[in-house]
């Protein structure tokens, strides 16, 4: 019976603390969400932590109705698209072949994928080159550097070593083409671990940021983080002024528009999250079992 | 079948051909930069390129070596890297333990998706938050402090809060996510442990010290080893957007380093060889881990 009672009493804590870390998850989300919704006066006044004070949606109206946020949300779509199109096509060109142990100087290859998971030239090297190759402030900077990320080529490869040889022995034997038995049996058999990828290879072109900054200096390609940053950044400006006692109020974005402004980068990740957490989780076990 | 020479590249061809453009992507994207490592030893400018550029050896090492802001970045970046050991490291352990304990199903998935949720945020999104959360004027957690009539905190513009706040950022971030691989190890738990030490009269105090912890020793030692490998290496983003130069003494770090003095200054030398010196010293690290970890554990990590 005691013991029944620990037991019970053990849940019951366990529980509330985790609900404890859920709501401390959530709590900076509501926060933003709360002071977009707000009066410009209530967050100036600190009145705002979890419910809006004095709603009202003009801040997502400002949002919706700058064209340039419209036209930095269409070229983040066009860009993520491109970008994870083009990896999984080479990707895949990579991978199958590379899945065919004999193939001869398959090694060779190998090795010359690998050793650039260890060792890379680094930031200046890159940008050395991507600028002598004319690519500064154009789409195909963000697209052409990261096009085969070596561990999800890995991944990909053993997953066509696992389709069984006497699928493509029948259809080898019926005189298919290795590039047939590619489109027809092995990508059709892939779709799932094809849909992974590519959710990891948008995840991370849509939330990449470091070379949007290093690359891009025409507002018009400002993908949708580095036009963000830019709002936030005049946020820390603001802080740092105000920290060292001058008053730099006059030019600030107001709160509320930047916290809508957070809120409408964040929805479409929130949108599509149900697929990425349920095609995430199986990615990182195909990695960590095979990798 | 054994096809020799061209015979052998008249069947095979195909799956050559498909090699071509992925290989010539490694060749011009990955060792292209290799190649661009050069600029660390010769004295670079635009007009004569890397290759009419003079060649200085290593006079660009040296001069490094000789400047203070390299020792301190360095410092930083051990510095950041060894206190996210100590506090990023173990939160998704705890997490995922508790996780594992509990029994309403709902309630586990559930948590499990909202806890997940901050992995896929970038940190562009994330520094707006922090901001938000964290400023000294109109931040949440000053607001509250004041309303209690506490004095605010400078999470952001005060160098020692700073850390504070970056450590706690990055426990946000990722013990959620971190919980995964734990919880993937769990699975593998033979039930009939537990049944075993139900029998033994164990409480779940007892099971969790006794069964579950010794059962996630394998895992969190090779977690710990990969991390021990990347001490040196650290990621631009979440330095450069949570920091500041208010706080620069202690955010900034080799990589945030690297972008001033290269991109944003023109250094383009001193940016390389100080790019060359992590990467570097960061394969031996990596090499190193995976050595320890093969000793130890009989398991390669590479």
């Amino acid at each position: 019976m005691r013991d029944q009672q620990a037991s019970r009493s053990f849940d019951v804590i366990n529980t509330t603390l985790i609900l404890l870390f859920v709501l401390l998850c959530l709590a900076p989300f509501i926060h933003i969400i709360a002071i977009s919704l707000s009066s410009a006066r209530a967050i100036m006044s600190g009145e705002v932590s979890i419910l809006p004070v004095e709603i009202n949606w003009g801040a997502y109206k400002q949002v919706f109705t700058d064209s340039s946020m419209i036209r930095s949300l269409g070229f983040t779509v066009m860009l993520t698209v491109l970008f994870t199109v083009f990896c999984m096509l080479m990707s895949i060109a990579a991978a199958y072949p590379l899945s065919k142990t004999k193939l001869k100087g398959r090694k060779v290859v190998m090795f010359i994928i690998v050793i650039t998971m260890f060792f890379s030239g680094g930031i200046i090297p890159e940008y050395m080159l991507v600028r002598n190759l004319h690519l500064l402030d154009s789409i195909w900077a963000l697209v052409l550097p990261g096009l085969i990320s070596p561990f999800y080529l890995i991944i990909l490869i053993t997953f066509f070593q696992g389709i069984p040889d006497s699928l493509e022995e029948s259809a080898e034997i019926d005189g298919s083409s290795y590039f047939r038995t590619m489109v027809s049996i092995i990508i059709p058999l892939s779709m799932p671990v094809i849909a992974t990828l590519s959710l990891f290879y948008a995840v991370g072109r849509w939330n990449g940021f470091t070379d949007t900054l290093m690359y891009i200096t025409s507002p018009e390609m400002y993908p949708l983080q580095l036009k963000l940053y830019q709002l936030v950044n005049n946020n820390m400006v603001s802080e740092l002024m105000q920290a060292e006692g001058a008053s730099g109020g006059q030019m600030l974005q107001p709160e509320g528009l930047k916290a809508a402004s957070v809120i409408f980068a964040t929805v479409p990740i929130l949108i599509v999250y149900p697929w990425l957490q349920r095609y995430f989780v199986s990615g990182v076990m195909l990695g960590a079992v095979k990798g | 079948m054994v096809l020799k020479g061209t015979a052998y590249l008249r069947r095979y061809w195909q799956l050559y051909a498909l090699l071509i453009l992925p290989v010539s992507y490694f060749i011009i994207f990955k060792y292209g930069p290799m190649y661009g490592i050069l600029i660390a030893f010769k004295d670079f400018n635009f007009f004569q390129g890397i290759n009419g550029s003079e060649w200085i050896g290593f006079d660009g090492f040296k001069e490094v070596f000789a400047m203070p802001d390299f020792f301190k970045v360095l410092r930083n970046t051990l510095m950041l890297n060894f206190l996210d050991l100590i506090v990023s490291f173990p939160a998704p352990l705890f997490l995922a333990i508790m996780l594992y304990e509990l029994k309403i199903v709902w309630f586990k998935k559930l948590s499990q998706t909202i806890l997940y949720i901050p992995h896929f945020i970038s940190w562009v999104i994330i520094g707006g938050i922090v901001y938000q959360v964290f400023g000294t004027q109109s931040g949440m957690i000053n607001n509250i402090l004041m309303s209690f009539g506490l004095d605010a905190i400078p999470f952001l513009t005060d160098k020692k809060d700073w850390l504070i706040t970056y450590l706690v950022v990055g426990v946000w971030q990722s013990a959620g996510w971190g919980t995964i691989i734990y919880l993937a190890a769990l699975t593998g738990i033979n039930r009939e442990l537990f049944e075993a030490a139900d029998v033994d009269g164990a409480g779940r105090l007892r099971k969790i010290f006794s069964i579950t912890l010794p059962s996630l020793k394998p895992t969190i030692v090779t977690l710990l080893i990969i991390n021990l490998g990347h001490m040196i290496a650290i990621g631009f983003e979440r330095p450069y957007i949570i920091g500041n130069t208010a706080v620069r003494d202690y955010a900034d770090v080799l990589s945030t380093f690297v972008y001033r003095i290269g991109i944003e200054s023109g250094q383009y030398t001193i940016a390389t060889v100080v790019g060359l010196f992590q990467a570097i010293v960061g394969l031996v690290f990596v090499l190193g881990a995976n050595y320890t970890s093969k000793k130890l554990a009989d398991q390669s990590i590479i």
